[in-house]
């Protein structure tokens, strides 16, 4: 090696080394945060900035992403007692009961009650979006009732369609399908006019599940439904089968866009917003992503069609994300006061219009666009596995999502999927006894 | 012992003792502790955990369908691997051996598909097998076989071989590289001594190549089964695992019970299986090199 | 292409029709077709990644054009600044620079040390080195955490640095040892009756000898330095540490992806990288001609 070279090399280990004295133990003159939300990245550095201007509280935020890797790193953190003053737990209600359990999330029942501006904290928020992180008393995981996290914004998911290929196929565009038979009725309509019908991340099985369990709380009610999960009614329920047999009605129409069963939400996306589909079933947040791929873009919020009208239709709708305060933080109150300032209204509108999310306090409401706010106003329809006295066991939902994709794929019955997912049920209810 | 061997030995070992360190430290630690937890409950968040036995095990081996399927579809993928993307890394490695206008060039070309990272792949190759704007559809209708349409990647008899299409597009030039380098260092001389003995290409390639080649072949075989078992990353960017479980993986598995469940220790006897499963395939392929070494 | 142009076809101007040189044409010709079409096969998605990266996030899927009419290169502008490339750039060129030339040499002194000496244990500690690559545990993430924790590495660039040069070790180690398998004895013999020792004879003789299967061993090792993010951000939080992978994930919202400017982000990051393969590419040619043949 060339002596130049060498020395080079030599430099670049001592800068690497030099680079490794133990960093600084955790400062407690800033709040630590740190989140996963990369597209609000920039909206929260400058409202961090400017609540150090107002307040003179320094706080220091951290971004990982993607998510899956944000959630690697909370849990690593988690057990070598690190985690920050302020963070968020993604995944399900069981997930977060078990950071709750360890002592890692603490309680903010109290905070909430605290009254300014003439409305608790609570108050300001919606129910909705603050339910997901509440756990009422007698839960099943046995966790102290409660209210464990802030939500930031609201999210609610339902369908949309496309006004100008309604018009274009002779149907009435201020007219979306209300019932199921209305809906199969227009797709036929789109498909005689060579439109591609019904488009969504169905690849992401989580999308099959939320439009599944739309139409099964609509067909059987809410109770019929939580009932399946405590074991009480078998997925061989002619009902659940019924919920099934939607799903091979759609496919036996051609309902769905050629290759929706495996596709990520950004690919349906793209279709959606390049007029390739008049249906998406998707989340309020498409609203923020179709008017960057397509401003001219024609298309309103509407309910998935109804199956029956002996029960509501539901759809999902909750906090998009929501931060907690960590139970040891030597921060805590300081943290807690952040995270009101950051759901009051100012700020809340601030990111809404930032960011197009719905924003978590209602008085912030009135500032954001029409479109988006035609998510929202279905919000009181709105519910969410978090939101369920019981959940599924993951392996039997997966099993009747997977089912679904079979389905669809022309592979198997409705009947069969409901015996596969009666026969992992019955596994894990004997596992459970067992234990 | 003497002086002189005992320097010998521990001279020897100083040659590897800093691989062996590094080791120690940051791969046996972390490998214990999957081992650990894989006899127990956890569920990968909470700061207490049950002992269960073989429980995990003894589900994972006698009572778990899906996590076998897609260990078939993982060894479907490296079969084609093995075959189709290796023998077009070794015959390009052999167009690209021989003096070549603007093989430079080539050698590049070559290996680019892996630079590029898993959501670019992801994209194009989502846009490549679409089912109704696809570039594979519009290609088979311009060639008249528009009969062959369809959504390549939510059918489910093209739904894993798409999958492993773009897997092999995407390895072809690890293969390839290590298969040059291979080529290049088998001494010119040999070559023209065959040749002044009057062989013809193909009788070079066979006598004087291919034995030279073994222990290089070998390396790229098992780098290829080892690499393809643990596909992960397309998957995730094409298909999900789906429709239905056509392209569910190994790793896929182990995630789904780690993250999507919160199975944590399942999830790691899941993959302490899998790791015995690779580390056995790994061996009698190390033995059979042996072998074929010897003859 | 160029190479088309150079392509020599049939020359049918000549009078004196030369059977053996006209096979040779055609040979020469249906090799460089083939070569081209798997060239476009992998340059195919480079360009879409560089042409999407000139459109807008409204025409970036709708405008299919090989080149859009309106090329927007303040894409290339925005994509740096708001990315933050600039302080990212210098830290994965160091961890690239460190890990590399940390697995060339600790990976090759183990390679030849199992290749060329004899000491106790050799095969089970070789077994056991390359058995890294085969145990493929997503759930030792957090195995490594708390171990990085106790050595107060979390957070720090040495606590980034080692787990990749570890990560490194088993494919180096395995690569290396079959080309020092390969490579002949000889001259390493009369290297040490010249009295150099070991490690003289490893650094100054076995190393150049084994050029090509380094430059390998070095791009495989640059690319996945390069595209490393989710062991960032499992060790490292203080953003002047990340590497610039973290830079693109600005553009990757979980909802929202801004496509054009990720694609410039992209072909960003990748275009050291080719540069890097370009030059060392070269030396997996030069290797052995460099080495063995002149002595």
């Amino acid at each position: 090696m060339k002596p130049i070279v060498r020395i080079f090399f030599i430099g670049l280990m001592f800068f690497s080394i030099a680079g490794c004295a133990p960093s600084a133990k955790q400062d407690t003159s800033a709040i630590h945060v740190w989140h996963w939300m990369s597209d609000r990245e920039e909206a929260f550095n400058e409202l961090a900035s400017l609540y150090e201007k107002e307040t003179g509280q320094k706080i220091k935020l951290e971004l990982f992403a993607p998510s899956e890797a944000y959630s690697q790193r909370v849990k690593a953190s988690a057990q070598t007692g690190t985690l920050p003053d302020i963070y968020g737990v993604l995944g399900e209600k069981r997930d977060f009961a078990s950071f709750i359990r360890s002592g890692y999330i603490a309680n903010l029942s109290t905070a909430l009650e605290e009254v300014s501006d003439g409305s608790t904290w609570r108050g300001t928020l919606f129910d909705k979006a603050l339910a997901v992180n509440e756990f009422e008393p007698g839960n099943e995981f046995g966790i102290e009732p409660g209210t464990y996290g802030i939500p930031l914004d609201v999210t609610t998911i339902q369908m949309v369609y496309n006004k100008s290929l309604y018009e274009k196929a002779g149907l009435d565009p201020s007219k979306p399908p209300r019932t199921w038979e209305e809906f199969i009725g227009h797709a036929s309509i789109l498909k005689e006019a060579g439109i591609p019908r019904l488009v969504g991340g169905f690849g992401e099985i989580w999308m099959l599940d939320a439009l599944a369990s739309n139409l099964a709380m609509n067909l059987m009610g809410e109770e019929k439904v939580f009932d399946t999960y405590r074991g009480k009614i078998p997925y061989t329920d002619p009902d659940w089968v019924r919920v099934l047999t939607y799903f091979k009605q759609m496919a036996d129409e051609k309902v769905f866009v050629e290759g929706a069963v495996t596709m990520v939400n950004k690919t349906a996306e793209q279709t959606f917003a390049n007029e390739r589909a008049a249906y998406a079933f998707n989340g309020s947040w498409c609203v923020n992503v179709y008017k960057g791929m397509n401003p001219s873009l024609k298309y309103e919020a509407m309910l998935p069609p109804a199956v029956t009208d002996a029960h509501p239709m539901r759809i999902w709708g909750a906090a998009g994300g929501s931060f907690v305060v960590n139970a040891k933080s030597l921060n805590r109150d300081a943290a807690i006061a952040f995270l009101k300032w950051l759901t009051s209204e100012k700020q809340q509108a601030y990111l809404a219009e930032k960011t197009e999310n719905l924003p978590s306090n209602k008085r912030s409401m009135g500032k954001i666009s029409p479109l988006l706010a035609s998510f929202a106003d279905d919000m009181e329809l709105a519910t969410h596995p978090n939101l369920y006295p019981v959940h599924e066991d993951p392996s039997v939902m997966e099993t009747f999502d997977k089912g679904i994709q079979s389905i669809l794929i022309g592979e198997k019955k409705p009947e069969e999927v409901a015996a596969d997912v009666q026969r992992v049920k019955e596994k894990v209810e004997a596992k459970r006894r067992a234990a | 012992m003497t002086f002189q061997s005992f320097r010998k030995v521990t001279g020897s070992y100083l040659f590897i003792a800093p691989a062996v360190l590094l080791f120690a430290t940051f791969s046996l630690y972390p490998f214990l502790k999957v081992f650990q937890l894989s006899v127990t409950d956890w569920d990968g968040i909470s700061n207490s955990m049950h002992y269960v036995g073989l429980e995990n095990f003894k589900d994972l081996w006698t009572d778990n369908p899906v996590f076998w399927g897609s260990m078939k579809n993982a060894f479907y993928v490296t079969f084609i691997a093995l075959t189709i993307q290796n023998f077009l890394a070794l015959f390009l490695a052999l167009l690209c051996d021989r003096e070549i206008k603007g093989g430079n060039i080539y050698r590049v070309i070559f290996y680019l598909p892996p630079v590029l990272s898993g959501i670019v792949v992801g994209l194009i190759w989502n846009w490549i097998y679409d089912g109704n704007y696809g570039l594979l559809n519009h290609l088979l209708q311009f060639i008249g076989l528009g009969d062959l349409q369809r959504a390549w990647l939510s059918d489910a008899k093209t739904a894993l071989f798409s999958v492993a299409v773009i897997h092999m597009w995407k390895g072809f030039g690890w293969g390839f590289v290590i298969l040059l380098a291979g080529l290049q260092s088998i001494p010119r001389e040999l070559y023209e001594a065959a040749k002044v003995d009057g062989a013809n290409t193909w009788v070079v390639f066979k006598n004087v190549t291919v034995p030279l080649m073994i222990p290089v072949f070998i390396l790229v075989s098992i780098l290829t089964i080892l690499g393809t078992m643990q596909i992960f990353d397309i998957i995730i960017a094409t298909t999900g695992g789906g429709p239905g479980y056509h392209t569910e993986v190994p790793i896929t598995r182990i995630v789904a019970t780690m993250i999507g469940s919160s199975k944590f220790g399942y999830a790691c006897a899941m993959g302490v299986t899998f790791g015995l499963i690779l580390l056995a395939i790994s061996m009698i392929q190390i033995r059979v090199s042996k072998m074929m070494k010897q003859v | 292409m160029q190479i088309n142009h150079n392509t020599p076809v049939l020359d049918t101007s000549r009078v004196d029709f030369n059977y053996e040189r006209a096979r040779k044409n055609a040979v020469s010709f249906f090799v460089h077709l083939f070569l081209i079409f798997v060239s476009v096969g992998c340059l195919f998605p480079l360009w879409w990644a560089f042409s999407s990266s000139l459109k807008t996030q409204e025409t970036v899927f709708k405008d299919l054009s090989f080149f859009p009419k309106d090329p927007q290169w303040s894409n290339y502008y925005y994509a740096w600044t708001k990315a933050d490339f600039s302080g990212y750039f210098l830290n994965s060129l160091l961890y690239t620079v460190v890990v590399v030339i940390g697995v060339v040499i600790i990976a090759s002194m183990a390679a030849y040390a199992f290749s060329r000496l004899q000491f106790w244990g050799k095969n089970f500690l070789f077994l056991l080195l390359i058995s890294t690559m085969m145990i493929p545990i997503p759930g030792s993430f957090i195995a490594l955490y708390v171990l990085l924790n106790k050595l107060h590495l979390v957070d720090t660039r040495l606590g980034y640095i080692l787990p990749q040069i570890n990560g490194g070790l088993a494919l180096g180690i395995f690569l290396l040892k079959t080309f020092f398998d390969d490579l002949p004895k000889e001259i390493e013999d009369s290297a040490a009756i010249d009295g150099c020792g070991r490690l003289r004879t490893y650094w100054y003789i076995a190393l150049p000898l084994a050029r090509p299967a380094l430059a390998v061993l070095a791009i495989f090792n640059i690319l996945a330095v390069w595209n490393e993010y989710l062991l960032a951000m499992l060790v490292l939080s203080s953003k002047h540490l990340m590497p610039l992978q973290r830079g693109l994930m600005v553009f990757q919202g979980a909802h929202i992806t801004q496509y054009p400017l990720l694609m410039a982000g992209i072909v960003i990051t990748v275009l050291p990288v080719l540069a890097v393969y370009l030059v060392l590419q070269k030396h997996i040619i030069k290797g052995i001609t460099a080495g063995a043949v002149k002595g």
